[in-house]
């Protein structure tokens, strides 16, 4: 509380400006320099989505983009089909929408979270298999 | 491209096995001829054989900081090319005769060191000397790879800005778990970062985490006295030289205290109290 009251009466010092710059500045940079793992990374994401959907593997897009004060992991990933049997309570109605978007927001944190769409939902139809 | 054997080196007595040590930090102008030079004149201080070698073919600056320019007679590729030996090329220190430089060639280009040939000038000066420091150029090309190719121990010079630690921070990737990196911290301004107006040690090394080795603070001296080519540790006193000989220390071994700086009060208060006897920190 009292943490609260001086971060709202005192300005941000330039030092922490500094700071938060730097950290983003290297969370992106070791993004960049570690691809094998952010492709691995991608693969995992992809596989855990695809235990609960039918994903279009070809065109799911997967980038990380700096927005405000924080680092966001923005996928964009086309459903061709819902798995009757996976997980969802109400299994009867097989859901036909070939145009679902999911955003994932990776290192979330506060203030991001109460934006709640972050990237826009680029509408990819694809014809149902 | 042929193996060139290393020269064998005359044995008079059991051969040393010196530390060889880069100072590198990826940005330019953050001081690493200063810290190389100072180490150099701290080590050489305690009695430890010294060679500093200038890895900045092209932009030679080591013997303008150590006040030895006028001397400078042969470089480091005239001895990676065979044309002189090892010892003419030697330039020993006005002040200590402990400390030697090998100066870097200044019409030269950093591709024409045989990075090879570097390893293995760095391994035969191992074995005359008890330190060899090798003062880094700047970026992480060809240059970086010669200097760090003899080296097994790096120190990273950083100053508190958020420039020079992205750039550590990339070295320090670049150098991996072999060199052991360790920090100084340099130019920092204690007054500036109380008023948080620039980074702290201790924000600088949240993000590297590194073993801190020292802190250098940022005092006009260090200018007056490169201006001069008298490195400030050739002082024994005052916080500065004293900050370059506890480095020096650790360096050694020695159980020294947490590296500190000292904030100088400079406001009228503070003034005032030093005026009338107050012991201040």
């Amino acid at each position: 509380m009292i943490d609260w009251v001086r971060k709202f009466f005192a300005p941000t010092t330039s030092s922490q400006t500094a700071k938060e710059r730097l950290r983003l500045v290297l969370m992106t940079d070791h993004l960049s320099l570690a691809p094998e793992m952010i492709e691995q990374m991608k693969r995992d994401f992809i596989d855990v989505i695809a235990k609960y959907v039918e994903v279009d593997r070809d065109k799911i897009e997967i980038n990380f983009e700096q927005q405000d004060k924080a680092l966001a992991m923005l996928a964009n990933v086309p459903i061709l089909a819902v798995n009757r049997n996976s997980g969802g309570g109400d299994g009867g109605s097989k859901k036909e929408e070939p145009k679902a978007t999911e955003v994932a927001n990776a290192l979330p944190r506060r203030k991001r979270r109460k934006k709640s769409t972050v990237a826009p939902s680029t509408a990819s139809p694809a014809p149902a298999g | 491209m042929h193996e060139v054997q290393p020269e064998p080196v005359p044995v008079t007595q059991t051969p040393k096995r010196g530390r060889a040590i880069v100072i590198t930090s990826g940005k330019g102008g953050v001081g690493k001829t200063t810290t190389t030079a100072n180490l150099g004149h701290a080590l050489a201080a305690r009695g430890c054989s010294v060679a500093l070698i200038d890895a900045d073919v092209g932009l030679r600056n080591l013997d303008i900081v150590l006040g030895l320019e006028s001397r400078v007679k042969h470089h480091v590729l005239d001895v990676l090319e065979g044309k002189v030996e090892l010892e003419e090329a030697l330039v020993r220190d006005k002040h200590n005769e402990n400390l030697v430089l090998l100066a870097a060639a200044q019409t030269r280009e950093k591709d024409e060191v045989d990075t090879e040939k570097m390893k293995a000038l760095v391994e035969q000066m191992r074995e005359r000397f008890d330190y060899v420091i090798i003062d880094c150029p700047a970026g992480i090309e060809l240059g970086f790879k010669n200097a760090v190719i003899g080296a097994d121990e790096a120190i990273v010079v950083c100053t508190p800005e958020v420039s020079a630690v992205r750039d550590v921070d990339r070295v320090v990737g670049l150098l991996g778990n072999r060199f052991r990196p360790q920090l100084i911290v340099n130019r920092l301004r204690p007054a500036l970062v109380k008023k948080g107006k620039m980074l702290s040690v201790e924000d600088v090394n949240a993000i590297l985490r590194l073993p801190l080795l020292g802190v250098i603070a940022d005092e006009p001296e260090i200018i007056i006295t490169t201006n001069r080519g008298e490195p400030i540790a050739l002082r024994r006193d005052g916080a500065t030289a004293s900050a370059y000989h506890a480095i020096a220390a650790r360096i050694a071994g020695d159980d020294v205290p947490a590296p500190t700086v000292e904030t100088k009060e400079t406001s009228f208060f503070g003034k005032l109290g030093a005026i009338f006897g107050g012991s201040k920190a």
